[in-house]
């Protein structure tokens, strides 16, 4: 299965300015229905992802985020209940686990007397009950179940998937008695940055010799294999795109 | 100038200030305005600092080093400073310590003189000083050269300071100016009439030496130290070959007891001893001499100390000294400084104020001495540690260093302890068997037979005359052209023909090549014994034999820090048979074949090993790569040396031309002569390839036999010029991508050094204008993977370019000796033992012999044979090390894991101190090692012959393959056996030790969890949803559940229930699944129990009926228990049931429903997934937090009733539905 450039830019074209909610993605499916929900998923998080680099550090000046707060605290005012964050987030087109983040920072300012680290915000995001406002703990939950493109749950899923690729791939590998060295095995031997896997014995594919195989667990973004890609994704996950010396293997399911 | 200094010393201008100063042109922003304000006037002084700083240092140091090797101070006049002063010393003085320094800051003349005196006899004491040494230096001179030795040979001065008697009598004896201490017998230059010196000199030297300088080049030892093994570049001159070194020595040796005699007539009591020569001293010679004990209470003036050690060793780190190393062999001096001669006390004390100027002298004591060269040697800690084992041994076990800082002595000691660079200072072997190279016999090569037959006969000759110089070169009293001349230009004249000449020359280059190369590189069979008697030794007895033989075998100086270029061993033949052929065509010839040599070589692609690949097997194929530089670098410089020595010989004369105008006619010739090899494009390509490591030694080879003329041409200017700036830009202290390796550094700058000290470099060279430096700007920014970012030099490789590094060495071992009977002796003696237990050694004879039959055999074959063996041996002795290490180590780490278990299971969870732990277990383990040598050997034996034999033609005879065998199984021995009794207890402890630490993290947490992980079965086919499908999905329902929704949204019953049934197989399969995915789907599912007993999931179904019936939350409830209790591996966090968050999800419907929030608590109960008394605490805390007040008073309810009927579960779930009003429902469901 083949997903062209030219099918890319035109979903890529449909995520502008979309947040990055179940029911953006819904209405995607729609308009996309021959694209499985994870290949649409995927491409929607890559695409958010640009967007959210481009646009990240004006939602982080002080004067926003003193903004937001108050919004945020306006509107629990008037009701606890109501989507008060989620909606804050979409409307100033910020994904709403990383709003849900800057407004819980701010929040633990005021409430604490040292500032919060690190690992205390994590910790809360990923488990909300944790969170001393009982209001502030739901809205943040809310925006965290929500996001589909950023958050803890989000990232569990991009891991997995990654970590099922290697799996799929060794398997694949032991299948057709390619010997390989793994990650592991490599770093034993020294190695610090190392693909996922080094054939030992190189093999031609499509006329490209692969050495090395690394399992891309998303969308590759386009400066990785530029070089021979031309208009083409490969969109299997045991299509093998040469990369200089070694592949890259580029799923576009998540499932 | 030295008021730069005096403001640096008054703290006006700090030393970062003036190093910047000093190194760069343009004004640093950085700079304070007042330091700069204070520097700026200064500012067309800025290239006479570091020259006159080093001078300064020399002079002072002047009272306390009469003894040792002067270090040369080379550096230009400094007239330019002192404008009051009239001209610079004369060129012929300029090594002479004290030249430079301006007779105001001497001490008063009557002060002087007894220093002087004393500074000469060095250990005369008090009666003698009390007799004669008030008296001025004239009349000592009437002694008859007994008591002032240097006075009575001195000639006036040049035009330097004649009119200045303090300045002439201050002036510490220059040992080594040979003007001022001709040799014995030799007519003395100075003005008629003057009585010969008794100074001893061992080594000839005459005022024809045509290329080093004979006055004054060195002020180091290297003229009268040179071995007569070695002597001199070009020393043909009668002394040379006329005076039998016996009878010479002889006539010393009675020269000496003469003057010994009549001393000890003239001066006894006083103890005698004879005016050491100006090489290191030798132990036999000082022995009784005792130095004085340095105290840092003692010293003078720390601040001042310390600021001039300061901006000494930052002008170190930048490189703005020429040479470095002569630098670190001044400040040794310095370090084992014996006894300052005494000035008496009233002139010492400074006068109030004074102390921070130059005034008083910056060396008062012998405690100011050490404790400046212990600050400066702190600076240089990092090439301290780099050089060899033995220098950092007797380093770190100098007590002075000790006494005075016991931090650098600390570090010394460490680096000394992990060092691993051992160097044998012995001189490489000399002339091999003559070996005769069958390739060039080739008749196809040549025109006619009879062209071919008068080679052969002119080889035939080559190698007569060769065996001969073996056999008689050492013998007294032979001659090379008495000898060897007439046969030699008798065999030249036969080469007629040109192509003659061109295969004659090519048999000479590879026989100068063959022979003169230090054979092997690294490692190599140091002794010449078969390899397999040394492996036998084991590597401690191996290493002390070698040592032995290094003692038995090193010269005891090599020349000083600072020696000229010279033809040891077989290369004097080489040199000599060109000066006696002297034949036009033949220099021609050779040139031609050397420059073409070298062009090859010098772009040779050598092998660029992975960087990152650290393991130990590796180190075995690395070590091999490291000897092919040392091999290609080693050829490089023999050919570029020869190369400098026969294109430079027609122009070689013994001083620069004396005027102006007959300088800039012979420059105007020489301009137009192109230079033999084009250097400067070779040297501009190898800086861009980041290949100056092996581009600037040869380089610096072929420059050092430069004649006068040379440094003054355009061209070879631009050379010099680049290299300068090479120089400066190898800052070692300087690490990071791109940078070059630090020993490859190190090895630059000790050649360059060097360089820069030789005769023929004018010495304002190295301090020339910057701005000349930087038009000469190089892009380096090619290739990446240059040589100069590998390690490629070693140690040994650096000492073997640059053996004058080991003079600090032997400066420190001189010192121990020295000082050995106050301080208990380091040295060691060496106790013989017998050779019992070598018993199956042959004869030496028979070794050397088994080499030689090796050689012989070699050449009668073809060179694809030698190949061949050593290309099997090179990969066997590889492959051994890495079997070893994967059967005999793997062994014993399993051994020692299993030991490990043991002592834990003894020592309970524990345990105790890892590293001791480890410790005991490499003591156990590592006497197993020397099973390595046993099983390698098996190895090589094993495996050899058969590689030989596939490798060989089938139609090799039987005597020749199975030879080749014994020789591929025997070096391939060698090699393993080498690398393994060095490295396999070291090999082991790595091993066992990553071992012990994988073992230990693996006890730590969490050990239970570990180990009953378990997978799927064998029949599972790993057809279950993927993991991350399940947490996506589980996220859409949690999402939906916690809205905000479009009213048609909703899951149905079914769509959970497959969900969870989903979730089942997943965790019964493991195949794709990873931890934190586990962890993340168990908080999710705990969640979703939340969300049903709070009964907030949205059911798609007529909107009326948007929740889900009781049986169905039920039925899901009792699926997530199981999973909980059977599936999930990881702990599941069932107290968020119980969080406020997820018990407030109750307080939002109506009506409220208690009943599945307590069945799923009696559950978890019965399932011992939860503890009752963890489920009280839980509901206990629940009551603190803040709630509506009915639903504080349900939640009382519901907590009574869970405390009031444990256990039993069906009575409870009636008494439960009591408070529901629809328990009908409910009765039915269950």
């Amino acid at each position: 299965m083949i997903l062209t450039k030219a099918q890319y830019d035109e979903i890529a074209q449909c995520l502008v300015s979309v947040p990055p909610t179940r029911q953006s993605l819904r209405k995607l499916k729609q308009r996309f229905p021959s694209q499985s929900q994870a290949t649409l998923l995927s491409i929607f998080s890559q695409e958010y992802q640009k967007h959210i680099k481009r646009t990240h550090a004006k939602h982080h000046t002080s004067e926003a985020i003193e903004s937001y707060y108050q919004r945020y605290l306006n509107g629990v005012g008037k009701n606890g209940a109501a989507p008060v964050l989620l909606e804050l987030a979409n409307e100033v087109d910020y994904a709403p686990s990383l709003m849900a983040r800057i407004i819980l920072e701010r929040f633990l300012q005021e409430h604490e007397e040292t500032p919060p680290s690190k690992s205390v915000i994590n910790s809360m995001l990923r488990d909300p009950s944790q969170i001393p406002d009982g209001v502030l703990a739901n809205q943040v939950y809310q925006c965290v179940v929500n996001d589909c493109c950023y958050g803890p749950l989000v990232d569990c899923i991009k891991h997995a998937i990654g970590h099922e690729h290697e799996v799929l791939l060794r398997d694949l590998l032991l299948e057709k008695n390619l010997s390989f060295l793994d990650e592991d095995q490599l770093r034993a031997k020294g190695y610090d940055k190392t693909p996922d896997f080094i054939l030992q014995v190189p093999v031609a594919v499509e006329g490209h010799i692969i050495h090395w195989i690394e399992s891309k667990a998303s969308f590759g973004d386009e400066c990785s294999h530029h070089a021979y890609l031309h208009d083409q994704f490969w969109s299997y996950w045991n299509s093998f795109l040469t990369c200089r010396m070694g592949t890259i293997i580029v799923p576009t399911s998540w499932s | 100038m030295a008021a730069v200094l005096e403001s640096l010393l008054r703290e006006e201008v700090s030393v970062a200030a003036a190093v910047r100063w000093i190194a760069r042109s343009a004004q640093s922003s950085e700079d304070d305005p007042g330091e700069a304000a204070a520097l700026s006037p200064l500012r067309p002084l800025r290239k006479e600092f570091v020259p006159f700083l080093l001078n300064f240092l020399r002079e002072q140091s002047s009272r306390v080093l009469p003894q040792g090797p002067p270090t040369p101070a080379k550096a230009p006049g400094s007239s330019a400073a002192l404008p009051g002063r009239p001209g610079g010393p004369p060129r012929g003085s300029r090594g002479a310590r004290s030249q430079l320094f301006p007779p105001t800051q001497l001490p008063s003349p009557a002060a002087e003189v007894p220093s002087a005196r004393r500074g000469g006899r060095r250990r005369g004491p008090g009666p003698a000083r009390e007799r004669g040494g008030r008296g001025p230096a004239g009349l000592e001179e009437g002694a008859g050269g007994e008591g002032l030795p240097w006075a009575a040979s001195r000639r006036p001065r040049g035009s330097g300071s004649p009119g200045s008697p303090s300045l002439a009598r201050s002036d510490p004896p220059n040992l080594s100016n040979l003007e001022e201490f001709p040799p014995v017998g030799s007519v003395p230059l100075g003005p008629a009439g003057t009585k010969p010196s008794r100074r001893i000199n061992p080594t000839p030297v005459s005022e024809e030496r045509s290329l080093s300088k004979p006055k004054t080049c060195f002020t180091s030892p290297p003229i009268n130290c040179v071995p007569s093994s070695q002597p001199s570049v070009l020393d043909t001159s009668p002394w040379g070959h006329g005076l039998p070194p016996g009878c010479r020595s002889l006539q010393e040796e009675r020269e000496m007891l003469r003057k010994e005699r009549s001393k000890q007539l003239q001066q006894s009591p006083t103890p005698a001893c004879p005016t050491p020569e100006s090489g290191s001293p030798l132990p036999s010679r000082i022995g009784n001499l005792t130095a004085e004990p340095a105290d840092p209470a003692g010293v003078s003036s720390h601040r001042r100390l310390e600021l001039v050690a300061l901006i000494y060793s930052s002008c170190l780190a930048e490189n703005l000294v020429p040479n470095l190393f002569l630098e670190l062999f001044f400040i040794l001096q310095l370090l084992t400084a014996r006894r300052m001669v005494a000035v008496k006390d009233s002139d010492l004390e400074p006068s109030p104020g004074a102390l921070d100027s130059l005034e008083s002298p910056l060396f008062q004591s012998v405690h100011d001495c050490v404790f400046f060269a212990v600050q400066v040697l702190e600076h240089q800690f990092q090439v301290l540690s780099c050089l060899d084992k033995g220098t950092l041994k007797l380093l770190a076990e100098n007590e002075r260093l000790l006494c005075f800082s016991p931090a650098l002595q600390g570090r010394l000691q460490a680096a000394y302890e992990s060092s691993v660079a051992k160097v044998s200072l012995a001189m490489p072997p000399s002339a091999q068997a003559v070996s005769f190279q069958p390739e060039t016999d080739n008749r196809a090569n040549f025109s006619s037979d009879r062209a071919f037959h008068t080679f052969k006969k002119q080889r035939d000759v080559f190698y007569e005359v060769l065996r001969e110089w073996e056999d008689h070169h050492e013998q007294p009293g032979w001659d090379f052209e008495k000898g060897l001349g007439s046969r030699i230009r008798a065999m030249m004249g036969q080469l007629s023909a040109a192509c003659s000449h061109s295969h004659f020359v090519r048999l000479f280059q590879k026989q100068l090549l063959q022979m003169c190369q230090s054979p092997g590189g690294a490692g190599g069979p140091v002794l010449g014994e078969a390899p397999d008697v040394l492996s036998m030794l084991g590597a401690d007895k191996l290493g002390r034999l070698r040592r032995l033989q290094e003692r038995l075998v090193a010269p005891q100086s090599s020349g000083g820090p600072c020696p000229p270029p010279t033809f040891p061993g077989c290369q004097g033949f080489f040199r000599d048979f060109i000066l006696s052929a002297s034949s036009f065509q033949f220099n021609q010839h050779l040139m031609d074949s050397l420059s073409l040599k070298i062009r090859e070589l010098n772009g040779l692609a050598l092998p660029q090993p992975e960087p990152s690949d650290e393991d130990g097997e590796s180190d075995v194929d690395w070590q091999g790569e490291r000897r092919q530089f040392a091999v290609v670098l080693l050829s490089l410089r023999l050919l570029a040396k020869f190369l400098g020595f026969v294109a430079f010989l027609p122009y070689r004369g013994p001083e620069p031309p004396p005027t102006r105008e007959l300088q800039d006619s012979i420059l105007a010739l020489r301009s137009q002569v192109p230079p033999a090899l084009d250097v400067l494009a070779l040297l501009q390509q190898g800086l861009r390839a980041r290949r100056a490591v092996l581009t600037v030694p040869w380089l610096v080879e072929f420059l050092s036999l430069a004649d006068h003329i040379v440094p003054m041409l355009d061209y070879y200017r631009s050379v010099f010029t680049l290299l300068l700036h090479l120089h400066r830009s190898l800052v070692l202290s300087k690490e990071g991508e791109g940078e070059m390796c630090f020993l490859n550094k190190l090895l630059l700058l000790a050649v360059l050094g060097w360089l820069f000290q030789i005769p023929t470099v004018p010495e304002d060279l190295f301090f020339l204008e910057e701005g000349q430096l930087e038009a000469f700007e190089v892009d380096t920014v090619a290739s990446e993977h240059g040589l100069d970012g590998m390690p490629v030099v070693d140690q040994h490789l650096l000492y073997t370019c640059c053996p004058y590094i080991g003079e600090l060495r032997k400066l420190l071992a001189s010192w121990v000796s020295g000082s050995s009977a106050r301080s208990g002796g380091f040295v060691r003696k060496i106790t013989p033992t017998t050779t019992t237990s070598l018993g199956a050694q042959p004869p030496r004879t028979t070794q050397g012999l088994q080499a030689q039959l090796a050689q012989a055999f070699f050449h009668n074959q073809p060179p694809s044979l030698r190949r061949t063996v050593e290309f099997v041996a090179e990969r066997i002795g590889s492959n051994c090390v890495k079997h070893i290490k994967a059967t005999l180590v793997a062994d014993l780490v399993r051994q020692a894991e299993s030991l490990l278990q043991e002592q834990l299971v003894m020592q309970g969870q524990e345990g105790g101190d890892p590293a001791q732990l480890l410790e005991s277990l490499c003591s156990q383990l590592c006497p197993h090692g020397a099973q390595a040598l046993t099983q390698g050997r098996e190895f090589c034996q094993k495996k050899s012959p058969g590689a030989v034999r596939a490798l060989l033609p089938e139609e090799t005879p039987a005597a020749v393959l199975s030879s080749a065998e014994h020789i591929a199984v025997g070096l391939a021995t060698e090699k393993a056996c080498a690398w393994l009794s060095a490295n396999i207890t070291a090999l082991i402890r790595r091993e066992v030790k990553a071992a012990v630490s994988r073992l230990l993290r693996a006890q730590g947490p969490e050990p239970a969890a570990r180990g009953e992980r378990r997978g799927c079965s064998r029949a599972c086919e790993h057809h279950a949803p993927l993991p991350s499908h399940l947490i996506s999905e589980i996220k859409d329902v949690l999402s939906l559940a916690a809205g905000p929704r479009d009213p048609e949204e909703g899951v149905s019953p079914e769509h959970l229930e497959q969900l969870l049934g989903q979730l089942g197989q997943m965790l019964q399969c493991r195949q794709f699944l990873c931890p934190p995915a586990e962890q993340h789907l168990a908080k999710c599912s705990v969640e979703l129990a939340s969300l049903l007993v709070a009964d907030q999931i949205p059911v798609l179904g007529p909107p009326a009926q948007h929740q889900l019936d009781r049986g169905q939350a039920r039925r899901l409830l009792h699926m997530l228990l199981s999973l909980w209790k059977d599936n999930f591996q990881v702990p599941v966090p069932l107290q968020l049931l119980l969080s406020p968050r997820n018990v407030g999800l109750l307080a939002d419907t109506r009506p409220r429903e208690w009943d599945l929030l307590l069945f799923l608590l009696r559950e978890l109960v019965e399932k011992g997934l939860m503890g009752q008394t963890e489920i009280e605490a839980c509901l206990g805390s629940l009551r603190e937090a803040q709630w509506p007040g009915d639903f504080s008073e349900e939640l009382a309810t519901l907590f009574n009733l869970f405390l009031a009927e444990p256990h039993v579960p069906e009575p409870q779930l009636r008494a439960c539905e009591l408070v529901q009003p629809n328990r009908g429902t409910v009765l039915a469901q269950s």
